[in-house]
């Protein structure tokens, strides 16, 4: 029978007031997907692409060929960052709905994804995030009080005053800047694996787009240049399902999983639960002895759920289901790793809850310190000169003109 | 000394530094084993090894955004853009990315990049390989850009563009790559080797980004051009035997105000030529600075002489270009004015 052409408009299973449906995302049984040795050749690992490597199982047990095998101090620091990462997340939101601070990005369920792929890297190897990766900073050791000062763009902010907050980078912790542009890290990361291999350093790169911005060219040439040069770089799709009020369709997520976009490339590519913080590991310490040992690079797909907005600027209850979240099929990563943790006799409801009462006051008194700093309202401000600084290593002739016409404005009685 | 054309002079520039610096690579297209459509990386892959001139694939947006991590990561690429007209794929890495880099993270992260790319018509290229993008990057704060108009300022600005900590776009007027051309398609080629400026040391040597030349002094009128214009303007200002100081900014951002309204000041009178089409050119901002700095000195209307508002055409290439006639009627006409 023959047909006429159609545009195809895709829709999201659920929208507001309808019944969530999560039937779409493929879930292998943990501990069921092999892991190969990590000079395997991409064409025969392409299964990888499709299924989803999963340690944790139902009963929150550690099973199968992936299971990293950490000591349990080495989980509970893990643990700790994560949920370091949520309370910082939530401190932020508020201070961005009292007015202190202009806008807000949280990453709220995606907090495995960043936290475990950062502990799975050397302090050498340079992390490109997204502005959804703050668990990198966190898990790399930073500060919280270095990055509510970047949010109030007061006195100490690392950008002195010249980002949006969120957009934090540390050069000491080898954590590049975020941009608000997206994907035009993913080239830039390839670039940077590329510049270690010609030094003959062993320093590999890491770099987080979401599933939306996979539709950016710069991912294409991100992977194409990663699989010209065999670049050492591990780039990262963290498939929230959600780009602001698109899901992941708009993307073209219908048709394939987006790890299965590295094969049309011969890049080793893997799905991987992203809400299981021992899968996610797994995967990245595997990508990264490749990569290390000279095989080139991975792709890996995170599969995981945006449980919060997008932004501070943004309400999903006009696009999707309130409760949606509730059905995510692969829950929430805090929770499993904290339920394995109680399941293996190292930790308990008593010790998390004190954990937690710990970090919510050392965020605390973070806040009240970074506030003492001041913020857009209230000083101490940035100096106001600082507007003209690092456009250049050396200020030409007419920014110092600028400068000076700046000064004179605001002393002028007009 | 020895005698170069701009082919030759890049090609020195890019070996001087491939040898003194380990960290510069090349990469682009066709530029490694081939060394380049126009020949400017000839032999420097079997020079300096493949690790160092990279052939790339043919996406600009790649080339860009792999060279600033190289650049991040410590080494000094130049990254050759085969066409400037090719150059739009990757102008969101150049404009949202590495000319804010150094701003964005107040100064710990930046990247010494430098993008080479033939600009400019004569070469019956059509709309695809003749165009003259360098207002729509001067427009961009953080970016240095550059347009030399002959053999021995291109390599001493190319090898300051590539020590320069920040990023430089490099405009190569692939017209006079061979020899100056003065407008007239009709004559015979000159090669570089009749000219002063196809003196060439085969050392290393800068010229300073950011500093104007004043090609031939005079006292009548003040001609402010660049690139290829250079040649048509020397020519159309004696086709009318008019007295010009004819400066070439070689920079154009940032830009040499200083060189150019002390010669307006003593001339009184001003034409600003440039190849690119004129609305909302590089010549808009000369014209306002000149306008503000030299209002009172000033005995006739500055007149801008540009490529047309159209695209760059195939067929009516010498209709397009903004060739010796038209240069001199406007010397005329402001001298006239008077």
């Amino acid at each position: 029978m023959s047909g006429k052409p159609r545009l195809h408009v895709p829709q999201p299973p659920a929208r507001p007031g309808e019944a969530p449906d999560f039937s779409y995302v493929e879930i292998s049984e943990a501990g069921s997907v092999d892991r190969p040795d990590v000079n395997a050749r991409a064409r025969d690992i392409e299964n990888l692409a499709y299924d989803m490597v999963r340690v944790l199982d139902e009963q929150h047990t550690a099973l199968g060929p992936w299971h990293p095998h950490l000591e349990a101090d080495e989980l509970i620091v893990a643990l700790r960052f994560m949920l370091l990462t949520r309370r910082f997340d939530d401190r932020m939101l508020r201070a961005q709905r009292q007015g202190k601070i202009s806008f807000y990005v949280q990453c709220r369920g995606e907090e495995a994804v960043a936290v475990a792929q950062t502990l799975a890297s050397d302090p050498g190897d340079m992390l490109f995030p997204s502005y959804r990766t703050q668990g990198a900073q966190i898990a790399r050791g930073r500060s919280v009080v270095d990055l509510m000062c970047q949010c109030l763009s007061n006195s100490k902010d690392m950008c002195k005053g010249r980002q949006l907050p969120t957009m934090y980078h540390w050069k000491r912790g080898n954590i590049f800047s975020v941009s608000g542009n997206l994907a035009t890290q993913y080239p830039q990361a390839v670039g940077w694996a590329m510049a270690a291999a010609i030094k003959g350093e062993d320093d590999i790169a890491q770099a987080w787009i979401g599933e939306g911005s996979t539709a950016e060219a710069d991912f294409h040439h991100a992977l194409t240049f990663a699989a010209v040069y065999n670049a050492p770089v591990i780039l990262n799709v963290v498939n929230n399902q959600w780009a602001i009020s698109t899901f992941q369709g708009y993307a073209g997520g219908e048709r394939r999983p987006f790890s299965a976009r590295g094969l049309g490339y011969g890049v080793a590519s893997i799905r991987v639960d992203g809400n299981d913080f021992l899968a996610v590991y797994a995967v990245t310490k595997w990508a990264a002895d490749r990569a290390r040992q000279g095989f080139g690079p991975t792709l890996i797909e995170q599969v995981t759920y945006r449980a919060a907005a997008h932004s501070t600027s943004d309400d999903p209850a006009r696009y999707r289901p309130k409760d949606e979240v509730q059905q995510w099929p692969l829950g929430d990563p805090i929770e499993r790793l904290k339920s394995h943790l109680i399941t293996e006799g190292v930790w308990s409801e008593e010790q998390h809850a004190a954990l937690d009462a710990e970090i919510i006051e050392q965020i605390d008194e973070g806040w009240t310190e970074a506030l003492s700093y001041g913020s857009m309202t209230h000083g101490p401000f940035l100096d106001k000169s600082e507007l003209f600084e690092d456009v250049f290593a050396d200020m030409p002739t007419h920014l110092i003109l600028q400068r000076e016409k700046l000064r004179r404005t605001r002393e002028e009685e007009i | 000394m020895a005698r170069m054309n701009m082919i030759q002079a890049l090609n020195s520039a890019m070996d001087v530094m491939l040898a003194r610096d380990e960290s510069t690579v090349i990469i682009g297209e066709d530029v490694g084993y081939f060394g380049g459509v126009f020949r400017c990386t000839d032999g420097l892959q079997r020079k300096h090894g493949e690790h160092r001139v990279l052939d790339a694939p043919i996406a600009e947006g790649g080339i860009v955004g792999s060279a600033i991590g190289m650049a991040v990561n410590g080494l000094r690429p130049i990254a050759e853009i085969q066409f400037a007209d090719y150059i739009y794929p990757g102008y969101d890495q150049i404009v949202s990315e590495v000319a804010r880099l150094r701003y964005r993270t107040a100064g710990d992260f930046y990247a010494p990049l430098t993008i080479r790319t033939p600009c400019g018509g004569g070469i019956r290229g059509g709309q695809t390989h003749s165009q003259s993008p360098e207002a729509i990057f001067a427009h961009v704060s953080g970016l240095k850009v550059v347009m030399p108009s002959n053999p021995f300022d291109a390599k001493g600005l190319l090898i300051s563009a590539i020590e320069d900590d920040d990023p430089v776009i490099f405009f190569e007027p692939k017209r006079i790559y061979n020899g100056p051309f003065d407008g007239d398609p009709d004559k015979p080629a000159v090669p570089w080797t009749t000219h002063e400026k196809g003196e060439v040391p085969e050392d290393y040597y800068s010229l300073p980004i950011g500093r104007a030349n004043i090609v031939r002094g005079g006292d009548d009128l003040t001609i402010v051009t660049y690139g290829t214009m250079v040649h048509v303007a020397e020519a159309a200002a004696e086709r009318v035997g008019a007295d010009a100081e004819i400066i070439d900014i070689r920079t154009m951002a940032p830009l040499d105000v200083g060189t150019i309204v002390t010669s307006v000041r003593k001339t009184g009178h001003c034409i600003v030529v440039h190849e690119a089409t004129g609305f909302s050119g590089f010549g808009a901002e000369i014209v306002a600075t000149v306008q503000q700095e030299c209002f009172y000195h000033l005995e006739a209307p500055i007149t801008r002489v540009c490529g047309w508002d159209t695209p760059y055409p195939h067929a009516f290439e010498w209709e397009y270009f903004p060739g010796q006639k038209r240069v001199a009627a406007a010397i005329r006409d402001v001298l006239e004015a008077a």
